[in-house]
């Protein structure tokens, strides 16, 4: 193999792997510190998130979340734009999605009502993005800090919304009302048992696909268009993009557009798959999980949904470690989403030396 | 009037109370992007210090250990920071994100293995914590009509923590501008180039802006958990290390500066729990999840060019790469 194959090698396989399992090494240090024992942790976890149907559809159902915010993060980066205000874009994403699925006629057919919300969603998770956006391209103010205030922003925002606008009267809770019925996308084991098949309830539900068909979209939107071509040029070189035509501005914005309204579908799995009604806080860490699952799924779609699959399965097996063992909650989930970020994301480059002093080493010969 | 007075001289020093924190984190932020690191793990470094600063006080019966032990904590987060952005050469905001969600998620894990119970440290008594200081001339002053009033309430009584918080900011404000470690952090936040051509490492200089701003960062913590309350509580920094965040781009990064914009930012939440209910004629009730996101819309608004331009150093976010 010549040198800059078993480089590509290294950068494209060995080291993300290196990356991952360090983090999972690292997770284990930390199941030993608390003393869990981590190999039977693991057996808990995994049998929790894969072992029976019911626990498989909460791993779905988590990680259809994780696809969302994951892709979202990805887009952004592919341009070199740093989203992380997924958090702040999911959680208006939810709004905009509630407000078709609360006050549309409901005598309308489900297929015209569905695509609407699924609309409001994006519509809502882009507008929530395009502030920063215009800020970092017109104004050259730092996009990572706009959208951390722009998180905060949203949950005030939806605070003051839930409280005082979309609460019911008499409502004690900052929850909207329910949704219309034909908003309701159907569950997994309903449509299944439609078929003849009998599986047991879960809050897995046809959002799963929409994730899927995003995926694809995004696959072919970065890689197969034009303006894709044109978001991963401004990504890897500002100016080479500029010399070829593509103006920078423009990409910042379209770019961070397409990273919200993707950020902004965590609402249609959780509000209209599964809970049919707007509530605080619905959103809570998928956007920072989205982050991990970019880093770790090489901002790739096919990577993200493996990586999303991942973060499903530690999801929902944390909940039954939480049940199983006294000595740890699930937030054990939330060490390992971090430990994730760091030895994939801030880290990435740990095991680069070592590698290519023993697997490709600069020859004389070549 | 004079209860007027009153509520107004009690909401500054709840401000006075909820600014601490937003001084320390700030003023450790302001170390880090300095020297050229951007610094968004300062929420984590708060939280875990707090949790650990509360976790050692009550193990060990006393408020200093628990201070030190929230330093040394904050500074191994600071540390590995420093490790992935300067020494690898990682992304510093990717960096930044990894120590926040760590220190959330670690602080969870740890009550729950330390302590028996989920998110929360034993609740801390009078001898385990910082107390307030009663200074000295309150019964002679106290008969002065509102010199007195300031004097006991404003002034006196706040706990040691308080106190330092107002007396570190000349004392950064005198190592930035006046000294030679200043000169040279400051040198590196702008071109890090330079400062290598001149001998000087790069690298050592971002190591130690980040360990000051890790054991900044860790008083910051420590008077959350061990001052301005008794114990720790789960997420209880409640994004203070973000508004500090925005506090230093309000105050463009000069230390001065930085304080207004604290006390700003406290001086706004206070008033948000003061204002809860409350209905003015004309306006009505304002609304109290505006004022709590006003810091943030502030900030937003600043950085849009709408007051002043906040200029970040020049060098901030890149790591240096030597040429060979």
């Amino acid at each position: 193999m010549t040198r800059d194959r078993r480089l590509s090698w290294i950068n494209g396989l060995l080291l993300p792997l290196f990356n991952v399992l360090t983090a999972f090494i690292a997770t284990g240090i930390v199941f030993l510190f608390i003393g869990v024992d981590p190999i039977e942790a693991t057996k808990i976890l995994i049998y929790g998130a894969l072992g029976y149907d019911e626990g498989l559809g909460y791993t779905l159902y988590y990680a259809t979340n994780f696809v969302f915010t994951g892709l979202a993060v990805a887009v952004a980066f592919h341009a070199g734009l740093f989203n992380i205000g997924g958090e702040g874009q999911a959680y208006v994403g939810g709004l905009g999605t509630a407000l078709v699925a609360l006050y549309m006629n409901p005598a309308l057919s489900a297929w015209i009502v569905i695509p609407l919300a699924i609309s409001g969603g994006l519509l809502f998770g882009a507008l929530w993005a395009i502030i920063p956006a215009y800020l970092q391209a017109y104004r050259g103010s730092h996009i990572v800090i706009t959208t951390i205030m722009f998180n905060f922003i949203a949950s005030s925002l939806m605070v003051y919304v839930l409280v005082n606008v979309l609460r019911e009267v008499g409502e004690m809770s900052p929850e909207s009302g329910d949704f219309i019925e034909a908003s309701w996308i159907p569950f997994v084991h309903d449509v299944l048992a439609n078929f003849g098949y009998e599986v047991t309830r879960s809050p897995l539900n046809m959002s799963i696909f929409v994730a899927l068909f995003f995926s694809a979209v995004v696959w072919f939107f970065l890689w197969h268009t034009r303006w894709g071509f044109a978001i991963r040029a401004a990504g890897k070189s500002n100016e080479a993009a500029i010399y070829s035509g593509i103006n920078p501005k423009k990409i910042i914005v379209v770019t961070m557009c397409i990273s919200g309204a993707l950020a902004g579908l965590v609402g249609i799995n959780e509000l209209m798959g599964v809970q049919h009604r707007l509530f605080l806080n619905f959103n809570y860490g998928y956007g920072f999980g989205g982050i991990a699952v970019a880093l770790m799924g090489r901002n790739h779609p096919v990577g993200i949904l493996i990586a999303a699959f991942l973060f499903g399965i530690l999801y929902q097996g944390g909940a039954e470690l939480d049940f199983e063992l006294q000595n740890v909650s699930r937030d054990i989930v939330v060490v390992m989403q971090g430990l994730v970020i760091l030895f994939c994301g801030g880290l990435e480059y740990l095991y680069r030396p070592v590698l290519i002093r023993y697997l490709a080493p600069v020859e004389a010969s070549e | 009037m004079s209860d007027f007075f009153l509520t107004t001289v009690l909401t500054f020093d709840a401000s006075v109370r909820i600014c601490v924190p937003l001084i320390f984190a700030s003023m450790a932020g302001l170390f880090a992007e300095r020297a050229g690191v951007v610094d968004i793990g300062l929420e984590g470094k708060l939280l875990m210090s707090a949790f650990i600063a509360a976790s050692a006080a009550s193990v060990f019966g006393s408020p200093w250990l628990g201070l030190i032990a929230g330093m040394f904590a904050s500074s191994v987060l600071a540390m590995i920071h420093g490790f992935a952005s300067i020494t690898y050469k990682g992304n510093q905001i990717v960096s930044g994100v990894a120590i926040n969600i760590l220190a959330s998620g670690l602080t969870m894990i740890l009550t729950l293995a330390w302590f028996k119970r989920g998110g929360i440290t034993p609740t801390l008594q009078n001898d385990e914590r910082f107390l307030s200081i009663t200074l000295p001339g309150v019964d002679i002053i106290d008969h002065i009509p509102i010199i007195g009033v300031i004097y006991r309430e404003l002034i006196s009584g706040h706990n040691i923590l308080v106190y330092l918080a107002f007396v570190i900011v000349p004392i950064v404000w005198w190592v930035v501008y006046r000294t030679r470690f200043g000169l040279r952090l400051r040198a590196v936040g702008e071109n890090p180039k330079a400062v290598d051509t001149a001998g000087l490492s790069v690298e050592g200089l971002r190591y130690r802006a980040l360990l000051v701003g890790g054991i900044l960062c860790g008083i910051g913590g420590a008077y959350i958990s061990t001052a301005y309350t008794a114990q720790f509580t789960k997420e209880m920094t409640a994004g203070a290390g973000f508004i500090a965040l925005a506090a230093l781009i309000f105050g463009k990064w000069h230390p001065y500066k930085v304080l207004a914009a604290c006390f700003l930012f406290a001086f706004l939440q206070a008033l948000s729990i003061r204002l809860q209910g409350v209905v003015f004629p004309v306006i009505g009730e304002i609304p109290v999840q505006l004022i709590d996101a006003a810091p943030y819309i502030l900030t937003i608004i600043l950085l849009a060019g709408f007051i002043g331009k906040a200029v970040p150093p020049k060098a901030s976010a890149q790591p240096y790469i030597k040429e060979l």
